[in-house]
């Protein structure tokens, strides 16, 4: 994303607990689509 | 509702690629953060402070604060012990230490520490450690929580409680705009003692590092501010331990940030272990519920299939039992016939 | 004709009316005040206290106690406990409805409230916790208004919307507990930036950890205090599920209770320990300690172990309420008692009369608009219309 260098913790953290935050809505709706892909078929019988 | 595989990974390789992210280059490498260079800072020497409040007249000037009630030449407010107000920047203080003659003065303000607590935990970002050294405020974003108070462990900011529609924060500034054009903060340029110089904070750390050595009955050996809190761009030199000068020594030397980092960085975390975690309970308890579901029908159908056992076995030896007392009583008729009928031929 | 009219003046009369209505009417003039005057005018905050009795009761007291939401939620969907299932929707209330007079006194205490959205629309301060509470709140206010919202819906009778609600109540109950559980110990963690002005017996790198599991013990003993209130008060809005599952809800939600209120209790030690702290129980601030932990915590523990054991329902909602009250005491410590206790006592808080007198009037609005909503819609019974709900 960008070529800087952090001068301070405050910095560093900034940029990451920004990007984290991101990612953390990203992971909800990943989860919830895996989840969702699991089930889809759970009413019908298993092949054996 | 369930998706296609094809239309799940098609979505999840999107994502990936929209994720990607660029490198950062840290100081220092790993995880040591040592500011920024060439950061301007204030050595505040008190043995050469007399309390002449010059400071606080030239701060309360250069920031157009309301000219308090008592004048800044009336000394007699140092018989008070005071601390940073909303139209006070800067306080001196004075400190009568047993067994000196002369009282101590210090000038107290924002220490413009190199991690500021207040920006750590401000969340707006309303507070900025600016490449110069001060750690400046931007009122155009302020909520107003006040965290930055609650977070301060030199106690600074004030806060304008009395306004009902545009209260602020109020802190010095290291005369930011003056520092930005080359000059010195107002306070440095009024002290007549130069009890304050402005300079570059490894600079001011030598300078004192300096009178100490060639002074040592002089000062106390520790530069406050050096590694306090993890470091602070107002330096303080001191005849006399600086708890005594009402500076506390119990700070300890962590930077602000990393006395949260540990709560935030489990954050993420949660968020990515949880919904694995409940989702989990969830399937187990489906999965109980349909086990305890199929194990009752099994139950049910056992019982039944015993109880229809049980009657069919009955209902065979009825039929049985039947069929031998039918059988008997046919019996018992044929020889009754035969009996009789041996009886008629006698 | 007349005569009716007097009727209906007298029915409209009556005490709980009048001293409600009286509170609020205070409680408007105040915060008047409030927004002409400024802070200064109804608080005792100061530069060296900036948060008082709202931070303190308001914000931490009310999110502890509008947690039996995420907890009954969790008990029947992701735990499969059906005969906890009447008390989803009085719970799922009194979170909304908490979570939703921590966002009114919120606006009471900041300086700008109408920037309150600043930290999403404008900066984001993303390595403060306040932030990270922020975002939780306002999106578990959102969560709990969602799950809320279906009773609302067979009440004005929208059933192709309540449908298209209900069938995210899956979704809203992990992401209920993922939020609460990020809130919950955030607000405990917001007390990490300040080590040197909170009292070693109550500061602790297990702060948050402190905060998200009494979260909990509050959660489960609100939820059995407000029905047995309830029960009380609301009794011929139940219906016979409700009346049926109160017994079972007052035990299982007693047991787990006190099994909760042991393992925070144990947690405590630990933390005391961990700091090498035993000297400071002997102190003043210590016994106050040793009164919090022992008397609400450990006391409460035992009080529902032996309530569920002998089925003695009176016992245990009793303990609820004290387990409240010690909620009440432990959030006020920390913010308040613990909190700069090293400044001299002429530098220290307590709540203006104004403050105090705020904080009742937004309980109260919250109780009226509670009863307003009992009242009418299907909380304490089911529907006829919508028997569909599992």
């Amino acid at each position: 994303m960008m070529e800087t260098i952090f001068y301070t913790y405050q910095d560093f953290y900034t940029h990451t607990k920004g990007v984290l935050y991101l990612l953390m809505f990203a992971a909800l709706f990943a989860i919830a689509l895996l989840w969702r892909f699991l089930s889809g078929r759970d009413d019908e019988e298993t092949i054996e | 509702m369930s998706i296609s595989r094809r239309k799940f990974l098609g979505w999840i390789g999107a994502a990936g690629v929209g994720s990607t992210l660029g490198k950062s280059a840290f100081a220092g490498g790993g995880k040591h953060f040592e500011g920024h260079p060439d950061s301007f800072g204030v050595l505040h020497d008190t043995t050469l402070c007399v309390g002449c409040r010059s400071c606080e007249a030239a701060c309360a000037k250069e920031n157009a604060l309301p000219v308090p009630d008592k004048p800044f030449t009336d000394l007699s407010v140092l018989q008070e012990k005071r601390r940073t107000s909303p139209t006070a920047y800067t306080v001196v203080n004075k400190f009568d230490i047993p067994g000196r003659k002369t009282p101590v003065f210090v000038k107290k303000q924002c220490n413009h520490c190199l991690e500021p607590a207040c920006a750590s935990v401000c969340f707006v970002r309303a507070f900025e450690k600016t490449a110069q050294g001060p750690v400046i405020y931007d009122e155009s974003v302020c909520v107003g929580c006040r965290y930055c108070m609650v977070a301060c462990p030199f106690e600074i900011p004030t806060y304008e409680y009395d306004k009902a529609l545009e209260p602020r924060v109020m802190k010095c500034t290291m005369c930011h705009p003056r520092v930005m054009r080359g000059e010195v903060p107002a306070c440095v340029e009024a002290c007549p003692k130069e009890a304050l110089i402005f300079g570059k904070r490894e600079d001011l750390i030598n300078i004192a590092r300096d009178r100490i050595r060639k002074y040592p009955e002089r000062y106390v050996d520790h530069i406050y501010g050096e590694n306090e809190m993890g470091g602070t761009s107002w330096l303080y030199l001191s005849a006399v331990p600086f708890h005594e000068i009402g500076m506390r020594e119990d700070l300890g030397v962590t930077p602000a940030p990393e006395l949260t980092s540990g709560a935030l960085s489990a954050v993420p975390v949660v968020v990515g272990l949880w919904p694995v975690f409940l989702m989990g309970l969830f399937a187990i308890s489906k999965r109980k519920e349909a086990v305890s579901r199929e194990e009752m029908e099994a139950r049910v159908q056992s019982v039944s299939a015993l109880a229809e056992a049980k009657l069919a076995a009955a209902m065979e030896t009825a039929q049985k039992e039947k069929t031998a007392a039918v059988a008997k009583e046919v019996q018992k008729a044929l020889e009754s016939a035969a009996q009789s009928r041996t009886k008629e031929e006698i | 004709m007349s005569d009716n009219a007097a009727m209906g003046a007298k029915t409209w009369l009556t005490p709980f009316n009048v001293v409600t209505g009286a509170i609020i009417i205070i409680g408007l003039v105040l915060s008047v005040l409030r927004f002409t005057m400024g802070l200064g005018a109804v608080t005792n905050l100061t530069d060296d206290n900036a948060w008082g009795l709202w931070i303190g009761f308001d914000l931490l007291v009310g999110v502890a106690l509008a947690a039996g939401g995420y907890v009954t939620s969790a008990a029947v969907y992701l735990l499969g406990m059906k005969k906890f299932h009447s008390a989803v929707r009085p719970a799922v209330l009194t979170g909304f409805l908490g979570y939703a007079l921590v966002v009114f006194a919120l606006s009471y205490d900041v300086g700008r409230p109408w920037r309150l959205p600043y930290p999403f629309i404008m900066q984001q301060g993303t390595t403060s916790l306040l932030f990270e509470v922020a975002g939780c709140v306002a999106l578990y206010l959102t969560v709990l208004f969602l799950e809320f919202v279906p009773a609302a819906m067979e009440w004005l009778g929208l059933k192709k919307l309540r449908k298209l609600i209900v069938r995210l109540t899956l979704a809203l109950t992990v992401l209920g507990v993922v939020l609460s559980t990020l809130h919950q110990s955030s607000l405990g963690a917001i007390f990490l930036i300040a080590p040197s002005k909170l009292h070693p017996l109550w500061y602790s790198s297990y702060l948050p950890v402190f905060f998200f599991i009494s979260s909990i013990a509050a959660g489960l003993s609100m939820v059995i205090f407000e029905s047995s209130l309830s029960h009380r008060y609301f009794a011929d809005k139940m219906d016979e599920a409700h009346l049926r599952e109160n017994e079972g809800v007052t035990l299982g939600f007693g047991k787990a209770a006190s099994m909760v209120l042991a393992g925070y209790f144990i947690i405590k030690v630990m933390g005391v320990a961990g700091g090498d702290h035993w000297g400071l129980l002997g102190t003043p601030y210590g016994l106050w300690f040793l009164v919090e932990l022992l008397g609400f915590v450990a006391l409460p523990s035992l009080l529902y172990a032996v309530g569920v054991r002998n089925k003695d329902l009176t016992l245990i909602r009793w303990t609820a309420g004290w387990t409240v009250l010690g909620i009440v005491v432990n959030r006020l410590n920390i913010s308040l008692v613990a909190f700069n206790w090293q400044l001299p006592s002429s530098q220290r808080y307590f709540p203006h009369w104004m403050e105090i007198a705020t904080s009742v009037f937004i309980v109260t609005v919250g109780i009226v608009v509670f009863r307003f909503i009992v009242t009418r819609m299907p909380i304490f019974y089911e529907h006829p219309e919508y028997k569909d709900i599992h």
